[in-house]
């Protein structure tokens, strides 16, 4: 018999297997995030002043756009080939298997943005104080693009050019992060306290990780079916 | 042969885009029976499979498995079934040993190892090259071999024999009478005739098509 466990990390670890044979795919949104945010002081000014006010914006909408892009093919590819429905035809929870394509999801995706994102500070000139909230908020803010983004990309995944309408779908439930999540530099770079800013963004994070899986598990049941 | 019934469908009826595909479908799957779903494209073979693996939910009707409905015994159902689409559900960039042990993960593929279940299914050799290297005859073979692996007892089987060879449609059936002997069930669809005349058919289309 199968074990919860082994399907989980089964998952997870083929998920993990086909971005490494996909290495174009798995570069494509990182190489987005750092063009955009290399261009900017070409484009605006180099002045560090300047960048130094715009960088959290910046550097956050980049994040964003960069795992928006990848969100299609999360199911689409599994779609496509017919494993989604072996997927969805396992007797273990669904919503378990889809958390643990939304893990490898985050870990190709949100994870490598993340890592990026100190480099980009310093190139944007960001001071020193932001760095730490800009990680932080960064962890919890990817992952909820990612716990969201699969209901979006649950729903649409039927759909022929479905992209646009996932867009559309998940673009105001980003929004939120994105504001707490600039807020939460620019408070530091301020000098004011971050706490409760970065709570909220916690919440966000625990909030979709409790309600993801199920709607995205609900969503597929749904949207397999056009 | 025992002739218990596995699967029993009452009264399907499915509607697509406000027409009707099925009307009052009913039938019985024994075990130890293989079915064979025939009829014109579009006329509802892979929606009947679908609605039969409980991807594709129906409009009215029921459906049970040992008696009980599927609804309620859904878990224990996805135990007893393996369906193989018409897309093989294989991963291109994976090689077909690494696709039959995530399938095995997730699914009870526990009769033999997928090393073995790949050389009975002709592909020694071709274990671990890349799906995208294979011809169409032989991922689809690797997509059957999960049925040399699998404990279901029902298998439902989206046009299987679709660029098969005469020697893989030759040992397609022979794992389709076996399972039949060891009193599992099989519904296939296809519009091509099996080879082997053994094979029991029942022509579910015409049923459709007469209640339409």
């Amino acid at each position: 018999m199968t074990t919860l466990s082994g399907a989980f990390f089964g998952v997870i670890r083929r998920d993990l297997s086909i971005a490494m044979r996909h290495r174009g795919d798995l570069l494509n949104p990182l190489f987005f995030f750092l063009i955009v945010v290399t261009l900017v002081p070409l484009s605006i000014s180099p002045e560090p002043a300047r960048l130094a006010a715009m960088a959290p914006g910046m550097i956050w909408i980049s994040a964003l756009l960069a795992t928006l892009l990848a969100l299609d093919n999360l199911f689409q590819d599994d779609f496509t080939d017919g494993s989604l429905v072996q997927l969805m035809l396992s007797p273990q929870p669904l919503w378990l298997l889809v958390l643990a394509k939304i893990i490898a999801h985050w870990l190709v995706t949100g994870l490598p943005v993340v890592l990026f994102s100190p480099l980009l500070g310093l190139m944007l000139s960001l001071p020193e104080e932001g760095f730490a909230p800009l990680l932080l908020g960064l962890v919890l803010g990817t992952a909820v693009f990612s716990l969201l983004g699969a209901v979006g990309a649950a729903l649409t995944v039927a759909l022929h050019k479905g992209s646009v309408l996932l867009s559309l779908l998940v673009m105001p439930l980003y929004v939120p992060v994105l504001i707490f999540g600039t807020s939460a530099v620019q408070r530091a770079v301020d000098g004011m306290s971050y706490g409760g800013v970065m709570a909220m963004l916690a919440a966000a994070s625990a909030f979709s990780l409790l309600v993801a899986p199920f709607a995205a598990a609900g969503a597929l049941k749904v949207g397999i079916n056009g | 042969m025992s002739s218990q019934s596995l699967l029993e469908f009452q009264a399907l009826t499915f509607e697509r885009d406000d027409w009707p595909l099925f009307n009052g479908l009913s039938g019985t799957i024994n075990a130890g029976e293989i079915l064979q779903i025939t009829g014109p494209n579009g006329c509802g073979k892979t929606t009947l499979l679908h609605i039969l693996a409980t991807i594709q939910p129906f409009n009215t009707g029921s459906l049970c498995w040992l008696g009980s409905d599927i609804s309620l015994c859904r878990q224990q159902y996805l135990s007893a079934i393996a369906f193989i689409g018409h897309k093989p559900g294989l991963k291109l960039s994976l090689t077909p040993r690494e696709n039959l042990q995530w399938l095995a993960q997730l699914q009870p593929l526990t009769r033999c190892t997928s090393a073995e279940a790949l050389v009975r299914i002709g592909l020694a050799g071709f274990e671990d090259v890349p799906c995208h290297t294979l011809s169409a005859g032989q991922l689809r073979r690797a997509a059957l071999a999960t049925l040399c692996m699998t404990q279901a007892s029902l298998w439902l089987l989206d046009e299987p024999l679709t660029a098969l060879d005469v020697q893989g449609i030759a040992d397609l059936e022979a794992l389709l009478l076996a399972h039949a002997a060891q009193g599992g069930a099989v519904v296939l669809s296809s519009h091509q005739a099996l080879i082997n005349p053994v094979v029991r058919t029942l022509a579910l289309d015409a049923m459709a098509e007469a209640e339409l």
